[in-house]
């Protein structure tokens, strides 16, 4: 509308100014939406917050001496810490020996390999274990891979055992590094394989000299959200991997164990009866805090790969 | 200090050509005539003018690389049709036509590169000393050994100027001391003097002149015969472009050089011969004229050769 050029219409520098009411509606709007945001950051604090308060709590009632102990027993004043930490590192030690090479041998079959017709269908298979919900993997763990796997490599196995669950758990993050790793190796530049290829070199030289170093940033990444989410996987670990009262301290993965994750759903959803006893309910906020640092560390330092996999090129 | 088998791989591509070769050469006289015809023994003097035309009682060079009918099919899309032309060893040969001519697609079908894009295909023969490279038991790994490339755009590795170097020869288990091969690809690729204090630096920090030698440098470490460049100098400067072109003639006396290029003036200072293609009707690439460059340039026999080396076309 060219309305400046219409006779008796207001001048300009009026008509630059735009509508008051408009202007207005853009505020508004914007409020909102900065609302939305510090929403989710107080909340975020606020939950920090409630936890660093009550963890205080708990190491206030406990001695610190009580955080070595015999066990993890909550319920009796023992809240050895190593048990639980044991337990969390060990399944996730072992869900990246399991995950690691088998993701990371699907990504460099899909990068590298495949057919696009063989990837147009095997992605979506990932993408099928990735939606499997971990309560129905903790419970496969149980039921399948104890018995079926673990027991009979080891006949001395126990029912309920952190080999069994560890496993579980990487099966549930083999999506997760495959099609992390294979984002990353898919971004190197195809001139570099180019290279590869143009001075001899094989298919199996060219994944794994050219292609896998120069998406490391990303493959680690990988790794890291792998480990994260091995670490704050809590389903597979409270069906699967025993000690839901508590668990001696022991470094066995045959026997039964508590990670971190397991100790809380198992003092938050009352297995343990403890709601008001003692510290035993503080030592939840306790955990969670402990809990959440090392998952934020981790994000953090994927976080950095992956931007560091992106200003490569 | 060397060792015989350094001594040996250092010097492989000058020594005296495989007796089966020339036989081959030989066994097909006058049939197909090499496209340039001049002295050309290891260690004369190369002539002063590219391309002058010498009488046919000289030697005839070798073709190391010969096509014959070669057409070339992305899916059921034939992007060259029958194409038929020889390289002579240890000479420049320029690919020239308008964009979409197939030239690209023919210098990568003689390293058999294309093999890498799915459901390509390839009639006709393309011959490497004689043997047909798309043959049943030819393994393109091998090919690509012997017949290396330099891309359009450089691609050095993001791994350390030696480590760049030194890739193809570790590849292929190569024996021997990989400093001095390194330091040597890198000279005969004019780029030692400049990074010879720095060679535990990363290769994609050099400017891009300088990639595009590393990149020729670490072509010639794996010792090949032949070295494909397709257009080296088009995303350089004119200084760093001319500096590849000097480069290309004192690579010509150890290596035969096929070249395709979009610079006229490259092509007529830089090869001995010319190859002219053209898109057809069909979109297929192929060939219209080929010879010596300084005929291709100054005596076209086709007005389409005439109108594009001219800059009337394309
Ligand atoms: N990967 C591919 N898949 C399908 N068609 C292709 C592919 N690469 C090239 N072509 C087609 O083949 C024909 C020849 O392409 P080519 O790249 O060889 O031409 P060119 O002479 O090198 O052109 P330019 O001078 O632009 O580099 C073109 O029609 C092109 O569209
Ligand atoms: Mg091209």
């Amino acid at each position: 509308m060219a309305a400046a050029a219409q006779p008796g219409s207001p001048p300009l520098s009026v008509v630059l100014r735009g509508s008051a009411g408009r202007r207005r509606r853009e505020q508004i709007i914007r409020a909102i939406f900065f609302g939305a945001a510090s929403l989710s950051i107080l909340v975020s604090i606020f939950i920090v917050l409630s936890l660093i308060f009550e963890a205080i709590n708990f190491l206030a009632q406990i001695g610190l001496d009580q955080l070595v102990a015999l066990g993890w027993f909550p319920r009796r004043g023992l809240f050895d810490l190593r048990t639980l930490f044991v337990g969390s590192v060990i399944t996730t030690g072992i869900a990246i020996l399991v995950a690691g090479p088998i993701g990371l041998g699907t990504a460099i079959y899909l990068s590298e390999y495949a057919q696009p017709r063989v990837r147009r269908i095997v992605k979506p298979i990932l993408e099928i274990l990735a939606g499997i919900p971990s309560v129905v993997l903790g419970f496969f763990a149980l039921t399948w891979i104890n018995p079926q796997l673990v027991q009979r490599l080891n006949p001395g196995a126990e029912g309920f055992n952190l080999m069994a669950a560890g496993i579980g758990v990487g099966v549930l993050i083999i999506p997760l590094i495959a099609s992390v790793s294979e984002d990353a190796m898919r971004a190197v530049p195809r001139s570099l394989r180019e290279a590869s290829y143009g001075l001899g070199a094989r298919r199996i030289t060219t994944s794994l000299r050219v292609v896998f170093p120069a998406a490391i940033s990303g493959i680690t990444a990988a790794f890291i959200i792998g480990i994260s989410r091995g670490i704050g996987e809590t389903m597979v670990l409270a069906i699967a991997a025993g000690g839901s009262g508590g668990s001696i301290f022991q470094l066995n993965p045959f026997e039964p164990g508590q990670s971190i994750t397991a100790a809380i759903a198992a003092l938050a959803t009352g297995t343990d009866q403890v709601r008001g006893a003692s510290a035993a309910f503080p030592s939840l906020f306790f955990l969670g805090l402990i809990l959440f640092f090392l998952t934020l560390s981790l994000n953090l330092a994927g976080d950095v790969f992956v931007r560091r996999t992106r200003q490569r090129y | 200090m060397t060792t015989p088998l350094e001594e040996n791989m250092i010097h492989s591509t000058v020594a005296p050509p495989d007796p089966a070769v020339e036989g081959a050469a030989v066994a097909a006289p006058g049939r197909d005539a090499p496209i340039a015809v001049k002295i050309h023994s290891d260690g004369a003097p190369k002539p002063e003018v590219k391309g002058t035309p010498t009488p046919q009682t000289d030697v005839a060079t070798v073709p190391v690389v010969r096509l014959r009918g070669m057409s070339f099919y992305y899916g059921s899309f034939r992007a060259v049709r029958e194409v038929t032309f020889d390289v002579p060893k240890n000479e420049i040969t320029a690919l020239i036509g308008p964009s979409g001519s197939g030239k690209s697609t023919i210098l990568r079908a003689i390293n058999r590169m294309n093999d890498l894009i799915p459901s390509t295909r390839v009639e006709g023969e393309v011959l490497y000393n004689g043997e047909d490279l798309y043959g049943d038991r030819v393994d393109p790994v091998e090919v690509r050994r012997r017949i290396g490339m330099v891309f359009q755009k450089p691609n050095p590795f993001p791994k350390s100027i030696f480590d760049n170097v030194a890739f193809g020869p570790r590849v292929h288990g190569l024996k021997g001391n990989l400093n001095d091969l390194v330091e040597q690809s890198l000279r005969r690729a004019a780029l030692w003097d400049e990074v010879k204090d720095k060679l535990k630096q990363s290769g994609t920090a050099l400017s891009g002149g300088q990639q595009q030698r590393l990149c020729i440098a670490r072509a010639i470490a794996v010792e090949p015969d032949v070295i494909l460049m397709d257009e080296p100098a088009s995303a350089l400067d004119p200084r760093a472009t001319l500096q590849i072109e000097e480069l290309m003639h004192e690579l010509e006396e150890r290596y035969t050089i096929i070249v395709v290029t979009h610079n006229m003036q490259q092509a007529a200072r830089a090869s001995d011969n010319t190859v002219f293609l053209n898109m057809g009707e069909d979109r297929a690439g192929y060939v219209v004229e080929m010879g010596p460059t300084t005929q291709i340039f100054t005596n076209p026999k086709n007005q389409l050769t005439e109108d594009y080396v001219s800059g009337r076309f394309g």
